[in-house]
């Protein structure tokens, strides 16, 4: 009674992960995440930890949305509730997540645990579940596809946030550009290098 | 506060996109041209008002413990009408919005509304909060969109105007396509968030 997208080739999912890191990286080609993006690049080790916090749900809920998804909507005929769903299901999960870490993983709790609710509205999260439905990818793909994502935000965030640490010490820039302004500008031409990976064909 | 303070606080002195900084996404994503940010700005407006209002009719049922899962059911609710109207009536903006309509529900503005103003509120003061931080948050993507159309493809309002929008000679033919790209996203508006905060050291010096 279900119908599950067909599964996809070892190749297939290697060039979605490469796809999802490079070429349509999550925040400097699509725009998802830009929040937590400029809010937490001022150091580069809180980059870090948000990016690994990033890695870790968007895995988790690109598996669970799945099988919500197309065990639980799509047999009831309850498509247009997808987004419902779907924001409850992340914001589910990151509760759960943090009462987990916080009792199982006291040390990993420590560093990555005040990201966690500010990951419940990282659009990033909900994009990845969306898109893994919109394009059909199989259980496997999802969950590759949600941790390239992240892999992909952890590397724009974590180059961004050495960029601005410099930025702050170094540089002499006009009154006016001080701050965000000149953040904004490094993140453009930051988006402007990984442009160069658009015309990137996976050779296999 | 009178209407006129709060709209000019809402547009101007406290704009959600260019003074606080939040609800970036959207804006950078969705302002490739003046006709898709009013689009997004004019969707994430309704949704905020909508919310607005009956966040604050049951701000007294929701208990405090579960409040922010129940303030995104009801925006995530309003989302959902919001794409289905869209769908339904003009599925060519549903379609140039793409991911970015569902995305309207982790919003910051919309769920900082709800947080900050709408749940201690009463319902016309709500309201009226909902559209004039809809209207600012409008005015930023409009402001952002108009340029990036302007720069990166050498029209005015296409779409809008007509099929092509106004052409702008000289700019048309040479229009630099990187503007519509992410790069170009983060460059205008920071070269925006430059001029905004020129003007604010100015007045302070007066």
């Amino acid at each position: 009674m279900f119908s599950l997208p067909a599964s996809m080739g070892l190749t297939d999912i290697l060039s979605l992960a490469i796809a999802a890191i490079l070429v349509n990286n999550y925040i400097l080609v699509q725009f998802l995440g830009c929040c937590s993006f400029f809010g937490v690049s001022k150091k580069t080790d809180t980059a870090v930890g948000m990016g690994m916090a990033v890695i870790f749900v968007m895995a988790l809920a690109s598996a669970v949305s799945w099988c919500v998804w197309y065990f639980i909507l799509k047999p009831l005929h309850l498509e247009y509730m997808q987004t419902i769903a779907f924001i409850l299901v992340i914001a589910t999960l990151v509760q759960f997540v943090e009462m987990f870490m916080k009792k199982a993983m006291p040390a990993m709790y420590s560093a990555l645990g005040i990201f966690l609710p500010l990951i419940t509205t990282n659009c990033a999260v909900l994009g990845a579940a969306i898109t893994n439905i919109d394009s059909e990818y199989s259980f496997i793909g999802a969950v590759v596809y949600g941790v390239a994502a992240g892999v992909g935000f952890t590397l724009a965030i974590v180059l961004f946030a050495s960029i601005r640490e410099r930025l702050e010490v170094t540089s002499k820039c006009p009154k006016c550009f001080e701050g965000f302004p000149i953040a904004l500008v490094a993140a453009s031409l930051l988006a402007m290098s990984f442009m160069g990976f658009s015309g990137l064909s996976i050779p296999w | 506060m009178k209407f006129s303070e709060r709209l000019k606080a809402g547009v101007l002195l406290d704009n959600p996109v260019f003074m606080q900084t939040i609800g970036l996404c959207p804006s950078l994503a969705t302002t490739t041209s003046l006709s898709n940010a009013i689009g997004m700005g004019v969707a994430a407006t309704v949704v905020l008002v909508c919310s607005n209002i009956v966040i604050s009719m049951l701000r007294k049922f929701i208990p405090d413990k579960i409040r922010i899962a129940a303030f995104i059911s009801i925006i995530a609710t309003f989302v959902t009408l919001i794409q289905m109207l869209l769908n339904a009536y003009i599925p060519a903006l549903a379609a140039s919005l793409g991911l970015f309509l569902p995305l309207i529900v982790v919003n910051c503005i919309i769920l900082g509304r709800a947080e900050a103003y709408a749940s201690k509120n009463q319902v016309l003061p709500s309201a009226l909060d909902g559209i004039c931080m809809g209207l600012g948050f409008t005015f930023a993507l409009v402001l952002m969109g108009f340029f990036r159309e302007l720069l990166g493809a050498g029209t005015i309002a296409a779409g809008i105007i007509g099929e092509t929008g106004i052409r702008i000679p000289g700019l048309f033919e040479n229009a630099a396509t990187m503007m519509i790209l992410p790069a170009g996203g983060f460059l205008i508006m920071g070269f925006i968030l430059a001029a905004i905060q020129k003007i604010m050291s100015k007045k302070e010096d007066k």
